[in-house]
């Protein structure tokens, strides 16, 4: 057998100093829907980052984007934003995802 | 490395034997639950530590679950550990079990073997080291108590071993040998020390300091998980023929030796052989010779290492033999044959195709007697000379 696998990891368990990902798992291709936010109503409340359970949602300094890379879609951030700022838009109307 | 000194000879029981072993070890931590047949293995090790004996830290644990989760934190941590347990608690640990080997910690555990749960057995049998089977551990299976104490020693050195880091079960008749009190020569400890000193000149492993960001065994999918698994079966490989070395060295420097991954005896000129593990091996010796004596080319394998199967000496030692029994203490659910008879059979490419017959025998503490080992060789000895024989015999079901 000719192993052709270039393998992720040094030790011969998962040790991670957490100084580079480790089995980095790209979560944001399990969304089926995704967070939409319209900066011109969002007041920067960060109820949406509080509940949002894998942190993913981004500090920019008066308004918050959605990390895609790791956002299933739950859709917890729509259900919690008291201004409905946030609307899930489902991924087959968009052509990046 | 040069010969050690002659250790100090007592009458101790299996129990104790074991927990010589580890005393001898030095581990930093051990834990255990108690549990029918093996308590007196944590007993002793307390009662070295109030002595002095050891420094190590005895955890007091409310299960076994919490045993095993316990040494397999402290190996992370960099410690040498030890545990010990039997049937029920070994089940209770399961998850544990397979997270240690999973983190790749060298956890040592003593085991006095004693049927699994279904029903309640408190006595022997070697049912718990099969449902272990799949764990990713190393399962080392003994004979006498003076095997349990030297290869508690050799486990914890293939273990720690830099190419192997994986837990080591040392398997061990509950009842059997649990209780049983015989001669054992206790090696001094600075022998005992000079041969795990080897482990101190690698390179060392990662692990868990307070206050430095470091994770072990975190979630992983796809690739890296599948690289994790291809590294722990080739570890798992590679302890075979490490424990070959590990056992002819421990030979030399105290005189005692069993063969590492098998023991054969008197096979080089046999045409059939029985296949055993654990403490049935020394009545099936004594009837070997009794056979031989009259005229049977008989002769026999003790299988020591149950995982990794040790496949190719196997191989080598029933090639060209013309009949195989293999007796089990233990069932193989699905297969209504021994587990043990199961594997060998796999072997089939290897060895060819000869009569193999499976016996089943001893479970719940019924005795392997000298006359069942008798019939046994018999029946494969018919067998060899093309007589119709049955495959899967329980043997005290015919009596």
């Amino acid at each position: 057998m000719v192993i052709k696998h270039k393998f992720i990891l040094k030790t011969e368990n998962a040790w991670s100093d957490a100084s580079e990902p480790l089995l980095c798992m790209d979560t944001g291709s399990w969304r089926t829907a995704r967070p939409v936010l319209d900066k011109e109503k969002c007041n920067y409340c960060g109820l949406c980052a509080l509940y949002c359970p894998p942190q993913c949602m981004k500090d920019m300094g008066d308004y918050y984007e959605v990390d895609l890379a790791y956002c299933k879609g739950c859709g917890v951030c729509a259900k919690e934003c008291p201004r409905d700022v946030i609307s899930m838009v489902p991924e087959g109307e968009f052509t990046d995802g | 490395m040069a010969k050690a000194q002659k250790g100090q000879v007592r009458v101790i029981t299996g129990n104790a034997a074991a927990a010589y072993g580890a005393m001898l070890c030095r581990p930093d931590v051990a834990t255990s639950y108690p549990i029918t047949p093996m308590s007196e293995v944590a007993e002793q090790l307390s009662a070295f530590r109030a002595d002095g004996l050891v420094d190590t830290e005895m955890v007091e644990v409310e299960g076994e679950n919490s045993a095993m989760n316990v040494v397999t934190a402290a190996s992370m941590a960099g410690g040498r550990v030890f545990t010990a347990t039997s049937s029920w608690g070994l089940v209770f640990m399961y998850d544990a079990v397979q997270q240690a080997s999973g983190f790749r910690a060298p956890v040592v555990m003593a085991i006095a073997n004693r049927e699994t749960p279904g029903i309640l057995a408190v006595s022997g049998g070697q049912q718990d080291i099969i449902s272990m089977r799949d764990t990713g551990w190393i399962q080392i299976i003994v004979e006498d108590c003076q095997e349990i104490l030297d290869s508690v020693i050799m486990a914890f050195r293939l273990a720690e071993d830099f190419d192997i880091q994986l837990p080591v079960m040392v398997n061990y008749d509950g009842f059997y040998l649990s209780y049983l009190a015989t001669a054992v020569e206790i090696p001094e400890r600075e022998d005992a020390a000079r041969f795990l000193a080897p482990l101190k000149q690698q390179p060392e492993r990662p692990k868990l300091v307070p206050g430095e960001p470091l994770s072990c065994g975190t979630h992983g999918i796809e690739m890296g998980f599948m690289e994790l698994r291809y590294k722990h079966c080739a570890a798992l490989e590679r302890a075979t023929t490490k424990l070959d070395e590990i056992d002819k060295e421990f030979g030399e420097i105290f005189g005692r030796s069993y063969g590492g991954q098998i023991e054969e005896y008197r096979t080089e000129d046999a045409e059939i052989v029985l296949v055993t593990s654990g403490s049935a091996t020394g009545t099936a010796r004594t009837v070997v010779d009794a056979k031989r004596a009259e005229g049977i080319k008989v002769g026999l394998v003790k299988l020591r290492l149950f995982r990794p199967f040790p496949r190719k000496r196997l191989a080598e030692a029933l090639k060209g033999k013309k009949a195989i029994g293999v007796i089990d203490r233990s069932v193989g659910f699905g297969w209504n044959c021994g587990p043990m008879y199961m594997e060998i059979r796999a072997l089939t490419p290897e060895i060819g195709i000869i009569p193999m017959l499976s016996y089943i025998d001893g479970l719940a503490n019924l005795d392997i007697t000298i006359p069942h080992i008798e019939r046994v060789i018999d029946e494969v000895s018919a067998a060899a000379q093309g007589k119709p024989y049955q495959e899967v015999t329980w043997i005290p079901m015919e009596e």
